[in-house]
């Protein structure tokens, strides 16, 4: 099954958390790995979402959305680093 | 919000024969869709084994074993949380029976565990009595990994998640306690005649 | 507004289908008027939802084709097994209305103004969102020296070809590579190889001169292509990378 990354729950993620989260940089709990969340190894043909830690595989991130209810599992990360003001982008 | 004019999605027609068939909030498919919350993982069959937990003492089948028990065909329809079913789908594999009554146990829940780190719990009660098989062939081939092979758990009268891929074995409990997605809002049961998709449904 | 745009809450909006245009025989570019859309940067992406009559829906990710300040336009590739793709290369028509929500996306984005090169690589329909970006350098007059490479199966299934051609015919520092890895025309005298160190070595910029790269098409493309340049050298921190569902183009 393919893989995408975080940029393909961009949306998600925003819903979520009311501001750009792809350029949030979190800690992976199990390894330490640490990096943006764009980097992290999405997998979204499931039964719900789930992130991987692109250095270990564990996973990170658990989303599940029905029509009014969303469940988060962010027990993956220890630390995430939110962005008011997100670092200018590529070429600048 | 919007309709969106002519669209359908990938949906077959419901005929009137297998109407009764299908689950409330559920639609036919064709394909055989392939949904996945990690990689796939590749054990050889050299290193894979089933075993079984929690009872007085652990037992466990190697690959050799596994195969040498009896076995049998079965046809049935599958309902996947994500609203499609498939109806007269075709598995051989060990009913799951013949595992635990070699196991002296008196649990009333199991937890399946698999490789890549899926979980899901279910009753025993519901994985017995013929109503449960490891499964390693499907339509007559030999499981594809991306299906879950080489052994997949397969419990038809509930959502599809409970069937779980490349499973390794059982840890048996006395409680019921919460797999990899009945953990973060899906049913623990999951009954699809009772709609049972999340949690307090 | 552009580079600009404040993303707040995000939120379902009504967008009204305004043209239609085939850019190959499975690939179609569509126009979109969404009131209310607050404005993209080059490389963002946005959310279709498509909702049938019986409530039934299902949603997809698409990047976003045309630059900041043009009208908004996405360009979708029809894939075989797709369930939304197929709607929206062959049924949806001008008129009709679908949901989006976004821009989305803070990762892989450019802005021009920058003193590195830029190094953009795409596999297939992973060239969608390039073209925003350099579609946006050219409207913006922006000279920062860029390099396209584009990796196709077939002549056939290569999108933007004219206009590619065309912006590169202005001679302002864009410079585009084409390789068509299943089958090349007669007389095509482009390359013929998949993204590999090779092909890398000889379109991509050196290791030294610090390119701020992005990478875009399937996982497997995109695996190779970013470990190629690392292993040239280059720094995978400067590297970008956007994976799509579909496969194509290498």
């Amino acid at each position: 099954m393919e893989r995408l990354d975080g940029n393909a729950i961009g949306g998600v993620l925003a819903e979520i958390f009311g501001t750009e989260m792809t350029v949030a940089v979190g800690v992976c709990g199990s390894c330490g790995t640490t990096g943006q969340m764009a980097e992290m190894h999405v997998y979204v043909r499931a039964p719900g979402i789930v992130a991987r830690c692109p250095g270990c595989e564990s996973v990170l991130v658990k989303i599940v959305q029905s029509e009014r209810r969303t469940w988060l599992d962010f027990s993956g990360l220890r630390t995430m680093q939110i962005d008011a003001t997100p670092p200018p982008a590529a070429g600048r | 919000m919007p309709i969106s004019r002519g669209f359908r999605g990938r949906r077959s027609p419901v005929d009137d024969d297998v109407a009764g068939r299908v689950p409330p909030g559920q639609h036919l498919v064709d394909d055989f869709p392939v949904l996945s919350a990690g990689p796939t993982p590749h054990t050889p069959l050299d290193e894979w084994s089933f075993e079984i937990r929690g009872a007085a003492e652990p037992v466990s089948w190697t690959w050799q074993e596994f195969r040498d028990l009896p076995s049998e065909s079965v046809t049935v329809d599958i309902h996947c949380v994500t609203k499609w079913s498939k109806i007269d789908t075709s598995w051989e594999g060990v009913s799951v029976d013949t595992l635990l009554d070699v196991v002296e146990h008196d649990a009333a829940y199991l937890l399946a565990f698999c490789d890549g780190g899926y979980t899901t719990n279910l009753p025993v009660e519901d994985v017995t009595d013929g109503k449960a098989w490891l499964a390693y062939s499907y339509e007559g081939e030999p499981l594809d990994p991306e299906h879950g092979g080489p052994v997949r758990l397969l419990v038809p009268h509930l959502y599809f998640w409970k069937s779980a891929k490349w499973v390794r074995g059982f840890v048996l409990r006395d409680e019921d306690e919460p797999g990899f997605w009945e953990s973060n809002g899906y049913h623990l049961y999951g009954d699809p005649w009772r709609e049972q998709r999340y949690w307090g449904d | 507004m552009a580079g600009a745009a404040v993303l707040g809450r995000l939120t379902w909006l009504v967008a009204k289908v305004v043209g239609v245009a085939a850019e190959t025989a499975r690939v179609r570019t569509i126009v979109l008027d969404v009131p209310g859309w607050p404005g993209h940067r080059a490389g963002q992406h946005l959310d279709v939802r498509l909702t049938a009559e019986d409530g039934y829906q299902a949603q997809r990710s698409y990047s976003i084709a045309s630059p900041p300040g043009e009208p908004l336009s996405i360009t979708v590739e029809e894939l075989d097994d797709g369930e939304v793709s197929p709607y929206l290369t062959r049924e949806l028509r001008e008129g009709d209305e679908i949901e989006v929500r976004g821009p989305i996306g803070g990762y892989f984005v450019w802005e021009p103004g920058g003193k590195d090169p830029l190094l953009l690589v795409a596999g297939g329909s992973g060239i969608v969102p390039l073209m925003a970006m350099v579609r946006h350098r050219a409207a913006t007059g922006d000279r920062t020296p860029t390099r396209l490479v584009y990796s196709s199966r077939r002549i056939d299934e290569v999108l933007y070809a004219g206009e590619l051609e065309e912006l590169e015919s202005r001679g302002d520092g864009l410079e585009v590579a084409v390789t068509l890895t299943r089958e090349q025309p007669p007389g095509w005298n482009g390359y013929a190889r998949r993204v590999d160190t090779e092909l890398m070595r000889e379109v991509a910029w050196a290791p030294e001169q610090h390119p701020a790269v992005f990478i875009c098409g399937s996982t497997g493309f995109v695996e190779a292509a970013a470990g190629a340049l690392v292993a040239l050298g280059h720094d995978p921190l400067g590297i970008k990378t956007e994976r799509f569902g579909a496969t194509g183009g290498g």
